[in-house]
């Protein structure tokens, strides 16, 4: 799967899980302030990228740390170069 | 000490999902029961239930249902239906004055579907941010409250299926004694068969599952059990000097709430029980037994409850009864919603000039003579009503109200 692929799935997870537009998905968008998402949607999101992507979410200083759209794309595209 | 106006009403039924269609059945004895083919598969004894067609969730956003069971999107539609119908826009409500007091008794649906992530996935991370809510019985008022965001009451109330009419009759005892201005008070109840099961092994519902329509038979001699049903039920409650101030249209008067229980059995109730609380809302009211012209009995069709609540009705009104219906003919029983929902349905009723008749109704046995049943849908509507309902255990609830 290429980057571009990775996070056009991480993308479109996201829009159907949250119900986002996906012209509001821009990386630097901030999760809760642009994007509406509150501290119980993290929950969610982590099952969401776990179901995308087939692999499990330990990291659960990472996931809080997380912002911005960017920010879950870099933490996706890194456990995925740990994995291969 | 305060008057209370009704001033909105909104209902989820099996009988319609607005005021216009659930009258209509109401008045020309459409039910709302039906066959479901899973039970009989599942290996119930009865296959009968109420079914909610049509009903639009797309109300809510995804994101807002999470935390929300189906019953608490139909009392969400009920409430939006009861706040218009009011005349009650945001910037009325959003205040310490305004309250939600709703009855449910259960969300076993959540509860199941939370233990079944949890094995499926291992961990409890897996089950998802929407289930501790939707699994709570307090599920209802607490997603309405940040939906509507009132800010003065907000709990729910149990008490089996009694509950949706001691919400509403606690909350008119809170705008009586000056604690809210309004409260925006129902029940709600679920109609999955996962939360029907024990009950159907108890052997109380109707197995005339040839003739569902004729199946839930209140007061006749050939009743065989109830019908479960559910749906959502919402009635509006203010203050009766502010209504007017406002300029509302005003449905009718929450003139008595007695309650009361029996302190003896689980699920036989009392000879006398429902009668104490039938009492106290008329002694509440100001009214005589003799001035109540229409009584929506809480009747569910089961051979030893109506023939109690027969009793009890008598013990008030002799042998003059007022006109008596059971309109779980056609809704079934609603369970915790079933007390507001009877104040829905009777204001229904004042308001499109009708009484409905007691469907399925042909003869009485001997525990159930001497009511004055409602044979056939009458042309004029009730002017002053007592509404009863009563729940496992022997908690019982009496509403008066008055319609000018």
């Amino acid at each position: 799967m290429t980057e571009a692929e990775v996070i056009e799935l991480i993308d479109s997870s996201l829009a159907e899980e949250f119900e986002l537009e996906r012209t509001d998905m821009t990386p630097e968008a901030n999760l809760y302030d642009d994007l509406g998402l509150d501290s119980l949607d993290t929950v969610d999101m982590v099952i969401v990228l776990e179901g995308a992507f087939d692999f499990k979410i330990r990291e659960e200083e990472a996931i809080r740390a997380i912002r911005t759209l960017d920010d879950i794309h870099r933490f996706v595209l890194s456990k995925i170069e740990q994995h291969s | 000490m305060h008057r209370v106006a009704i001033t909105g009403i909104g209902i989820v039924s099996c009988l319609g999902n607005d005021l216009k269609s659930v009258g209509t059945a109401l008045r020309e004895g459409r039910s709302g029961i039906v066959v479901d083919p899973e039970r009989i598969e599942l290996g119930f004894r009865s296959p009968l239930t109420g079914l909610i067609k049509d009903f639009d969730h797309s109300i809510l956003s995804r994101k807002q249902r999470k935390s929300m069971p189906e019953f608490a999107v139909w009392a969400y539609a009920s409430a939006c239906d009861a706040l218009e119908l009011a005349g009650l826009a945001e910037d009325r409500i959003q205040n310490e004055q305004t309250g939600l007091i709703y009855g449910c008794d259960s969300s076993c649906l959540a509860a199941i579907e939370q233990v079944d992530a949890l094995l499926q996935r291992g961990e409890t991370k897996g089950i998802g941010s929407g289930q501790i809510f939707r699994s709570m019985t307090s599920t209802v008022t607490m997603n309405l409250n940040t939906l509507f965001k009132t800010r003065g009451a907000c709990w729910t109330l149990s008490s089996a299926c009694s509950s949706g009419g001691h919400a509403v009759g606690q909350a008119a005892d809170l705008i009586r004694m000056g604690r809210q201005e309004r409260v925006i008070c129902g029940g709600a109840q679920e109609i999955n068969w996962q939360s029907m099961c024990s009950f159907d092994g108890l052997g109380a519902f109707s197995v005339r599952a040839d003739d569902p329509v004729a199946a839930c038979r209140p007061f006749d001699a050939d009743r065989d059990g109830l019908v479960p049903s559910g749906g959502a039920a919402t009635v509006i409650l203010e203050r009766y000097d502010l209504a007017e101030q406002r300029g509302a249209t005003i449905l009718g008067e929450l003139r008595g709430y007695g309650f009361s229980s029996d302190g003896a059995q689980l699920s036989v109730p009392s000879k006398d029980g429902l009668s104490r609380a039938m009492q106290s809302a008329l002694q509440q009211s100001g009214l005589a037994a003799t001035e109540i012209d229409y009584l929506c009995a809480h009747a569910t069709a089961t051979p030893a409850g109506d023939a109690a609540e027969a009793n009890n009705i008598s013990r008030i009104f002799g042998a003059e009864t007022p006109g008596i219906s059971a309109l779980k003919a056609l809704t079934g029983h609603e369970l915790w919603m079933s007390g507001a929902a009877q104040v829905v349905y009777t204001t229904i009723m004042a308001q499109q000039g009708f009484t409905a008749a007691s469907f399925n109704f042909s003869k009485p046995d001997e525990g159930t003579t001497g009511l004055n049943i409602i044979r056939e849908t009458l042309p004029n509507p009730p002017k002053r009503a007592m509404c009863n309902s009563a729940g496992f255990g022997g908690t019982n609830s009496s509403l008066v109200i008055s319609f000018s």
